[in-house]
């Protein structure tokens, strides 16, 4: 029998098992906890509430790996994404993960902005990123000729790149299936008992699951599963819708580097940043709301992100938009992660986690498991381990359409193959819906929005999600 | 790798009306190696997915369906002598007609001695529109809408809201009344329809609510679409309408995503190819016709103009001198006018597009005029509304030697 883990895979021996660990939540950081307790040899079963991994907050980011440069000194986040950068650059190469070395500017706009450079940059060698440092408007310019001349100046941060926001996290729950982990799609936990030694959590429509310790990853829902199976929750979520626009491919061209504002104490603020796709990704706005599921585009803030984003690059002006988008971040009442250990309970709990859970991820993990590795048994680490290769869907790199025999193009504006969809549905986490088929493949993501490709989709996908595309109108109604 | 080479006279990217007309006639012309490029399955563009009557009056003299049109153009450029290369995508386009092009056995480069972009438009999706909602199921544009019920007897859903008045919103009730769904409103935020008279008739025929001088607000709905949420433009009265889909028509771009990102000259303005009168774009090398010049005419039109181009194409092979720049004057136009085609005219030349093709932003009333500082070349009293077709004859604008632009506006 192999080591393989399973999704969904009906009755198994895991039934009855009891896991060594529950990660609750198919986030970018639940998925790298899944990874990290593998590798270091643990049983562990994933629940995440969505159809697919990434159905929350970690769907809609801005996909850059952080230095850290601007973390606050000393706090745990700067720790995460500091070994999370280091742990990405040692094994991109191994799944074939994408980089790209943009470097970024830190711009300041006003002669306010302009005198706070030299804290960044202070900050920034405080926090060990040794190599930021300010640079004039001249140097600037002539590095972003397309830039606005209003420019004053910029903390140059060379270290700063843009990987692909969903392979990543995606090869990251791979490789914990790969090597033994399970998953369970359309699991929301919502209750559970701790005898002292193991928890069981249960769900609405699915089977009972034991664990002997459970990590909350829940994300944007991290402090309601802490009150629902602990009692109470030392902190609390206030989503932070974030929206951004997508240019057209014709404008990342336009930059070479991240352009990043002035922070202020609330938000990083809003970033210009080409992507891995070859777009131009602008945003987030920081709106606070209540609800934790709906992310809502607003004209009227999505017309304001482009208004200054045109003031920066004015070239951008009457480029045509591929798409618009919104996303929620799971904020709570500090700006420091949230991450909490109840010895007694057998529970860790990872929460506040805001825009650099990407890049944090893989040093959260870390931190997760050294904590873990304080309260529980010794694991014997995996000695001969499986690492997964991630179809490439980064411009600069090879695409599959540049290898023949792909059959047909589909997707004709991202270039999406039918390979690379019959492959999406075969992988060891296969796409379930169509926001996990455009994750792991793109298609439907450019600038037509499926005016082309759509009805050639909806034949290739039929009765493989979980809504289909198409509705059918032959039969009853049903509501 | 060694990529495999073609080399041919004349290369048309986009087998829809326009390319397949101008390939035919190219081939008519005695020009030897002609290549139509589509990067669908099979060729005919936009028609083989419009499920319904009128297409081919003028060029097949019958009463076509869309398919059936797109059959016909396909099989009289074959019969012409074209080579139709279908699932061949244009990659790159590369000075003085070189072509990266993908298919599915490998990357080829194509050098052609004239290149021809034909690769027409599509409607503006939800996303570039800037509309307020989550993303749920269910929005789609007339073109989606046409190619699942058409081509694959598939539906996205079964009560939609129809938005916009352009003459595809009614082909797109036509679509959905043929697919048996039920649309629950059409709505237009002005006060007329953009379409002409009869149009408004389809939706009181089918009993689809026409909701003029409304606003769609929101699109209600996170897994799937639920309603949307509207405003009366006039009273500021909002109201739901219970729905399962969203069809966005019109609002048609030009697909010029390949020029954008090549040395070519895009017009801002139209979003499309800046061109001469004889078609011809930036590098000489390369022409535009069809719907790819301006958002939007119709399948005839298209036709029309590709074979025009088609023909000037085989004059421009045939002369000698042809890659010789005559001096040109430049057409600019200032808003009310949203654009105008084509954008360069080479002076005191014969031949080519007899008429500017202009279209308006909004409804508008007044003096369209064409000058430049010194003279007035041409003025007429207009009313028109948006997507309204207006030419202007050329050989109206008796210019003389040395002027380098011309205004055309509006004084209202």
């Amino acid at each position: 029998m192999s080591s393989e883990g399973g999704i969904n895979n009906g009755c198994s021996r895991s039934d009855h098992e009891v896991f060594d660990v529950a990660v609750v939540g198919g986030g970018v950081v639940g998925c790298a906890v899944a990874r990290r307790f593998v590798l270091e040899g643990a049983r562990v079963a994933l629940l995440e509430k969505g159809e697919d991994i990434l159905s929350g907050a970690s769907k809609a980011n801005s996909a850059i790996l952080h230095t850290g440069f601007d973390a606050p000194v000393g706090s745990l986040e700067l720790e995460c994404v500091q070994a999370g950068y280091k742990e990405y650059m040692e094994i991109f190469k191994d799944f074939d993960l994408p980089i790209l070395k943009t470097s970024a500017f830190v711009v300041a706009w006003t002669q306010e902005q302009l005198a706070r450079l030299p804290s960044i940059e202070s900050q920034a060698h405080q926090n060990n990123v040794d190599n930021v440092h300010i640079v004039t408007s001249d140097t600037l310019l002539k590095r972003e000729p397309n830039l606005s001349r209003s420019a004053l100046g910029a903390v140059s941060i060379p270290g700063e790149f843009v990987i692909d926001p969903w392979s990543s996290p995606l090869s990251y729950l791979t490789q914990a299936v790969l090597n033994g982990a399970e998953v369970r799609f359309g699991y929301g936990v919502s209750s559970g008992q701790f005898d002292g030694e193991t928890w069981v959590l249960k769900s609405a429509t699915k089977k009972d699951i034991s664990a002997r310790f459970v990590i909350n990853c829940a994300g944007l829902y991290g402090d309601q599963l802490d009150e629902a199976l602990l009692g109470r929750s030392e902190f609390s979520i206030k989503p932070r819708k974030g929206q951004f626009v997508v240019y057209d491919k014709a404008a990342s061209a336009l930059l070479n580097a991240i352009i990043l504002p002035v922070p202020t104490e609330r938000t990083k603020g809003i970033v210009l940043t080409r992507t891995i796709f070859g777009n131009l990704l602008l945003g987030p706005t920081a709106e606070e709301q209540d609800d934790r599921a709906l992310a809502s585009v607003s004209k009227k803030e999505v017309e304001l992100l482009k208004n200054q984003a045109e003031a920066m690059v004015p070239c951008l002006k009457g480029m045509p938009v591929t798409a618009t988008y919104a996303g929620l971040r799971p904020a709570s009442e500090s700006k420091e992660y949230r991450v909490f250990e109840y010895e007694q309970k057998n529970w860790i709990t990872a929460g506040g986690i805001r825009s650099t859970g990407l890049t944090a991820s893989l040093g959260l993990a870390a931190h997760i498991y050294k904590q873990y590795s304080k309260m529980a048994n010794f694991l014997v680490p995996l000695t001969s381990v499986k690492t997964p290769k991630m179809p490439n869907l980064a411009e600069h790199k090879q695409r599959d359409w540049m290898q023949k025999g792909y059959e047909e193009i589909v997707c004709h504006c991202e270039m999406v193959t039918k390979r690379e969809i019959d492959n999406a549905f075969a992988s060891v986490i296969p796409a379930r819906d169509l926001s996990g088929l455009k994750r792991r493949t793109r298609a439907t993501m450019g600038r037509c929005q499926s005016f082309y490709c759509s009805a050639r989709l909806a034949e290739l996908t039929k009765d493989r999600f979980i809504d289909d595309l198409s509705v059918d109108v032959s039969g009853e109604e049903h509501e | 790798m060694n990529k495999k080479i073609m080399q041919v006279d004349v290369a048309i990217i986009g087998a829809g009306p326009a390319g397949l007309a101008a390939a035919t006639r190219l081939r008519q012309r005695g020009v030897d190696q002609v290549v139509v490029l589509d990067r669908e399955a099979e060729g005919g563009g936009i028609p083989r997915h419009c499920g319904h009557p009128p297409f081919g009056m003028r060029e097949f003299y019958s009463v076509l369906t869309g398919p059936q049109y797109a059959k016909r153009l396909v099989a009289q450029a074959i019969t012409a002598g074209v080579r139709v290369l279908t699932r061949h995508t244009i990659t790159r386009l590369l000075k003085g007609g070189e072509l990266e092009v993908a298919t599915p056995d490998g990357l080829i480069t194509i050098m052609a001695k004239r290149v021809l972009i034909a690769t027409g438009v599509r409607e503006t999706p939800r996303s570039a529109r800037l509309v307020t909602g989550a993303r749920p199921l269910g929005i789609t544009t007339t073109g989606a809408l046409q190619s699942m019920f058409y081509l694959k007897g598939l539906v996205p859903f079964k009560r939609p809201v129809v938005i916009g008045t352009e003459l595809v919103a009614f082909s797109s009730i036509m679509t959905a009344s043929n697919a048996g769904l039920e649309p629950v409103a059409m709505i237009e935020s002005g006060s007329r329809i953009t379409a002409r008279h009869p149009c408004e008739l389809l939706p009181l025929f089918k009993g689809v609510p026409l909701l003029l001088n409304t606003e769609l607000e929101e699109i209600l709905g996170v897994t799937k679409v639920e309603g949307v949420s509207v405003k009366n433009t006039k009273t500021g009265e909002r109201r739901l309408i219970e729905c399962d889909g969203v069809i966005f028509t019109g609002q048609f771009t030009p697909e010029s995503t390949l020029a954008r990102m090549s040395h070519l000259k895009v017009d801002p303005a139209s979003g499309g190819l800046h061109i001469n009168q004889f078609g011809r774009c930036s590098d000489p090398a390369y022409f535009a016709a069809g719907n790819i010049l301006r958002p939007v005419e119709t399948a005839g039109w298209s036709y029309r103009e590709g074979r025009s181009v088609g023909g000037w194409i085989a004059d421009d092979l045939e002369r000698a001198s042809s890659l010789i720049h005559d001096p040109e004057v430049t057409l600019i136009c200032e808003d009310p006018i949203k654009l105008v085609v084509p954008q360069r005219i080479i002076s005191g030349q014969s031949g080519g597009f007899t008429h500017l093709q202009l279209r308006v932003c909004r409804p508008v009333t007044g003096e369209l005029i064409i000058e430049n500082d010194d003279k007035t070349f041409w003025q007429k009293k207009i009313s028109t509304l948006p997507e309204r077709r207006i030419l202007i004859p050329i050989t109206d604008l008796d210019y003389f030697e040395g002027t380098k632009s011309l205004r055309v506006y509006l004084k209202e």
